[in-house]
């Protein structure tokens, strides 16, 4: 016989938590859906013009070519900042002040707000004022990010790399403090290399750490506006012109509100789709666990 | 509510969404379910089911509006089919 009595009111805990989702994301969501088939020319003036938008946008060679810088850059800075981020983890100092001098040093680039990231390094890259623009053409390359595509992707990437590395070596750093110090001990018993180690116990250890770093980094990256918006503007050309910004230009530049509305849902639907296969990957990890 | 310019279509979808999210509510309260496997290569609830057959009707939507000059009404009654399928047997 079941005496245990099953209450619900719990939920009701979770109700302002609801209310807030619903204003900041549900509602807009659905107006941005109610855009996304109407030809809208002022709050009165509107109409339905059913998937009309969702077939220019689908058909769009521009969008093409910026989801595809989109993705293309997504996975570069991926493959730069987890290697990166797991060799600066094992590098960092386990043990007394070095430890905490180099945990705070780490985690500066974190504490700089995006635009400022990006002011600073369109000073710092440039060739006539900046260090790093001066080095660069001090090495008999001929730098220059507003003109040269190739430069201006160099230094987008590199200026994540600086940003968000360390993101991704203090999640390594806090995974690798958490392997048991018998591990280690087996190994030292074992005679295992520095590499068995690092191959068999340190990077099996750090999986679910380095999961939720990627998701963190790919997410934040498939929708970066600020930093490449202040350091070239999306120039030279539109080489660094990525998903959000051509969104920002479709939608208050030009102020055509149906077309990106279209746009807006299936750049969301391609970011709800990367999200649910992480985390269903996530998922099963613990569970195989 | 006028601000958020609603249609008809947008309505009775955003409807027809609640609907279904009540629905799985009540299906899940009357009989709870338990996760299992079946074509889809890892084991799944029925909500996990819903949500993946309301992803990829979406993906399958778009690919027919950009690909095709067919009905959306053709594309929505595949999707009927395909959540019924996944729901059952996925």
């Amino acid at each position: 016989m079941q005496t245990k009595v099953e209450n619900n009111k719990a939920w009701f805990l979770v109700m302002p938590v609801f209310l807030i989702v619903a204003f900041s994301a549900i509602i807009p969501l659905m107006t941005v859906v109610n855009y996304s088939v109407q030809d809208i020319f002022d709050p009165y003036t509107r109409y339905f013009v059913g998937t009309e938008w969702f077939k220019q946008v689908m058909l769009d060679s521009r969008l093409h070519e910026a989801l595809l810088r989109q993705f293309l850059y997504s996975f570069t800075i991926l493959a730069i900042e987890v290697p990166l981020g797991i060799c600066v983890a094992l590098m960092m100092p386990t043990k007394g002040r070095g430890a905490s001098l180099a945990l705070i040093l780490v985690a500066i680039p974190l504490l700089i707000p995006w635009n400022v990231v990006g002011t600073i390094w369109q000073i710092f890259g440039r060739a006539d004022i900046g260090l790093f623009g001066a080095f660069m053409n001090g090495l008999g390359m001929d730098y220059n990010y507003s003109s040269n595509p190739t430069d201006a992707w160099f230094t987008v990437v590199l200026m994540d790399v600086w940003h968000w590395t360390p993101l991704i070596a203090l999640l390594c750093y806090s995974g690798l403090r958490a392997i048991p110090e018998v591990y280690y001990q087996a190994a030292r018993i074992d005679q295992a290399s520095r590499w068995a180690v690092f191959r068999y116990i340190q990077l099996p250890k750090l999986a679910n750490v380095l999961v939720i770093g990627m998701l963190l980094r790919f997410m934040d990256s498939f929708m970066i506006y600020t930093e490449p918006f202040v350091l070239t503007g999306g120039g030279p050309g539109s080489s660094t012109t990525f998903l959000s910004q051509s969104l920002v230009q479709q939608a208050i530049g030009q102020f055509d509100l149906g077309p990106a509305a279209a746009f807006s849902l299936v750049y969301f639907l391609i970011i709800l789709l990367v999200c649910w296969v992480f985390y269903t990957t996530i998922m099963n990890m613990q569970k195989d666990k | 509510m006028a601000w958020m310019s609603w249609t008809l279509p947008t309505a009775l979808f955003f409807i027809g969404i609640g609907v279904i999210l009540v629905g799985m509510t009540t299906w899940q309260i009357v009989s709870p379910c338990v996760e299992r496997r079946g074509f889809l290569p890892l084991a799944t609830t029925r909500g996990d089911r819903l949500f993946i057959g309301l992803l990829s009707s979406a993906f399958i939507h778009l690919a027919f509006v950009a690909l095709t000059d067919v009905n959306i009404a053709v594309a929505t009654a595949l999707c009927a089919f395909w959540m019924i399928i996944l729901m059952r047997w996925g």
